[in-house]
């Protein structure tokens, strides 16, 4: 099986631009060296702006032409006006926010629509490494417990309560593992859940 | 390796300007000298010029020395010269000493043709927006249309700020740095007691001390003194004097602290070289800059018209310039749906870490340039 990280990114973002319009604004939250709105605007001529807070990412997005606010999502997207953006994206972030519930409100109220990625907790391999007795430790979920900066681990179940409960649409979901849809058992056999959300009413 | 990167040796130009400007004010100049350096080589096609927009207590002379033996370079010699961030390989980079200041362009100071006398208090208070008016005759003078960029920390950001709403169509990228849309309350205090400070100054007469041949040193000093702790952080006079003694203490108003060393010659330093009235109009000038009054304090309306790419930089120590500040202008370009790269640089030193040579600093804006198509 294919473990190139690379290939399994593009799959990652593809579907990402499958959910974005052509020429459509979308505002990437932690988007690292740019490399996902690099994708965007290369493909889709999105009108694209990055948020990070690390300055070798912040850098890096900067050397990829990308427009980069470094700033902390923590502290909310007060930049950012009402319904300013198409698409407000948090790409495999959501697990390393202190506060879940506010970032997806502020993800609401500046986009019309939000797309969260996660890597799915709830994923058989790493139920198998809980089960042997340890924190897992995989190719998504590299760290060791003591150095982690996930601190919000969820499964695709636990994220369906959450969206519930807050009352978010979710207009879509993905489930993926190594780049293949998974459709049965998902909350099982995928690696990757990817979400498209939009406020109720 | 400095000495490898440097521009060299330098020389001031003067350009005199007949035709009369009209201030904010309503005031008229009929007639003004705006003194400038350039570093690097205007191209044929007159599009590698970048401006580099002056602080309070800058002026033209920005890199470079002007004799070998010259031991203090420009004031952002650091970051520009040949291999240099600001890369005189690439760029034509201009400084310009502000109307109103007091080395070389037409000041305070000045002789006013009219008397024969120096202008003194009769120097009309002159703008940030009358600052880019002139540096864009400036910029006619030496036939640019058009800048590849326009660069300025503190006022210096507030010239590139207006440069974008004045001549949207002559910048095509504007370098903010350690700036902000206007001075809050507490910000124009410090100025204001900087200006009694000169303004109460026995020796002031009025502005008119030219006459008296006095100088107010007293009130420069003062005013001085208080800029600098504004300048700095609390942190950095910490690391740098923290409660270190010259010698033991003596039951004095003497110098005791190393702090109180540094203060007192940063003022008569400044005292020795800055001109009082130039001083009580630059801030002054910072005071009044507020490109949203005219839209009922909508900054992102004022920025409506403007076109510039925009990169913002604040420091995480300034209290001066706070990131906060930056982040408004930030702000007001995403409304604007601008193309911005918001950084703000962990850096120890306050306001004063703009002109500093931190790696990350100048790694950002060495990239930035590097993009700047010319």
């Amino acid at each position: 099986m294919s473990t190139d990280i690379n290939h399994l990114y593009r799959q990652d973002f593809a579907i990402i631009a499958g959910w974005l319009g052509f020429g459509s604004k979308a505002l990437d939250l932690g988007c690292g060296d740019g490399a996902l709105l690099s994708y965007l605007q290369d493909g889709l001529e999105v009108k694209g702006y990055g948020v990070e807070k690390d300055d070798t990412n912040w850098l890096a997005a900067m050397q990829n032409d990308i427009d980069v606010i470094q700033m902390d999502l923590e502290a909310g997207l007060s930049e950012f006006e009402d319904n300013s953006f198409d698409t407000v994206i948090l790409s495999q972030t959501l697990q390393a926010m202190h506060n879940t519930e506010a970032i997806l409100q502020e993800m609401l109220r500046v986009g019309h629509e939000v797309i969260v990625t996660f890597p799915n907790f709830g994923y058989w391999r790493n139920r198998l490494q809980i089960i042997t007795g340890n924190m897992p430790v995989s190719k998504d979920l590299p760290y060791e417990w003591y150095n982690t900066p996930n601190v919000h681990l969820c499964t695709i179940h636990d994220f369906d309560a959450l969206c519930h409960q807050l009352n978010i649409t979710v207009i879509e979901r993905k489930v993926v593992t190594n780049g293949n849809d998974v459709s049965f058992m998902p909350n099982w056999f995928g690696n990757l859940a990817m979400y498209r959300l939009k406020r109720s009413n | 390796m400095s000495e490898i990167n440097s521009v060299g040796i330098v020389a001031q130009q003067t350009a005199h300007f007949n035709q009369p400007l009209t201030l904010k004010s309503g005031d008229v100049l009929p007639a003004f000298d705006l003194i400038y350096e350039t570093y690097g080589t205007l191209n044929a096609d007159k599009t590698n010029a970048v401006l580099i927009c002056h602080a309070l207590s800058g002026t033209h002379h920005v890199a470079g020395k002007y004799s070998p033996e010259d031991k203090n370079p420009g004031w952002w010699d650091n970051l520009i010269g040949p291999g240099k961030p600001l890369d005189t390989n690439k760029f034509f980079v201009i400084g310009v000493n502000n109307l109103g200041g007091c080395h070389g362009s037409t000041g305070p100071a000045s002789i006013n043709p009219v008397t024969n006398k120096p202008f003194g208090a009769s120097f009309p208070v002159v703008t940030v927006e009358d600052w880019v008016n002139s540096q864009a005759l400036l910029a006619d003078y030496l036939g640019i249309n058009t800048f590849a960029a326009v660069v300025g920390g503190s006022l210096g950001g507030m010239q590139t700020l207006q440069w974008s709403i004045a001549y949207p169509e002559r910048i095509k990228h504007a370098l903010v740095i350690a700036s902000a849309p206007n001075l809050t309350a507490q910000n124009m205090a410090f100025n204001e007691v900087a200006r009694q400070a000169i303004i109460t100054d026995p020796e002031f007469h009025g502005g008119d001390y030219y006459a008296h041949n006095v100088v107010p040193r007293r009130g420069l000093r003062i005013a001085r003194m208080l800029g600098h702790i504004t300048y700095l952080s609390d942190d950095a006079m910490g690391a740098k004097f923290g409660r270190k003694l010259k010698d033991t203490i003596k039951y004095s108003f003497d110098v005791e602290f190393e702090m109180e060393s540094y203060l007192r010659y940063q003022a008569d330093k400044f005292a020795g070289e800055f001109d009082a009235n130039t001083y009580i109009r630059m801030t002054r000038a910072l005071d009044y800059f507020d490109p949203a009054t005219e839209f009922d304090g909508d900054l992102s309306a004022a920025l409506r018209k403007v076109t510039a790419k925009f990169l913002v930089i604040s420091f995480t120590s300034d209290w001066r310039f706070s990131p906060e500040r930056s982040r408004e202008i930030v702000k007001a370009l995403l409304d604007n749906e601008l193309p911005v790269k918001y950084a703000e640089v962990t850096a120890a030193h306050g306001h004063d870490a703009f002109l500093m040579p931190d790696e990350h600093y100048h790694a950002i804006l060495r990239s930035y340039l590097s993009k700047v198509e010319v």
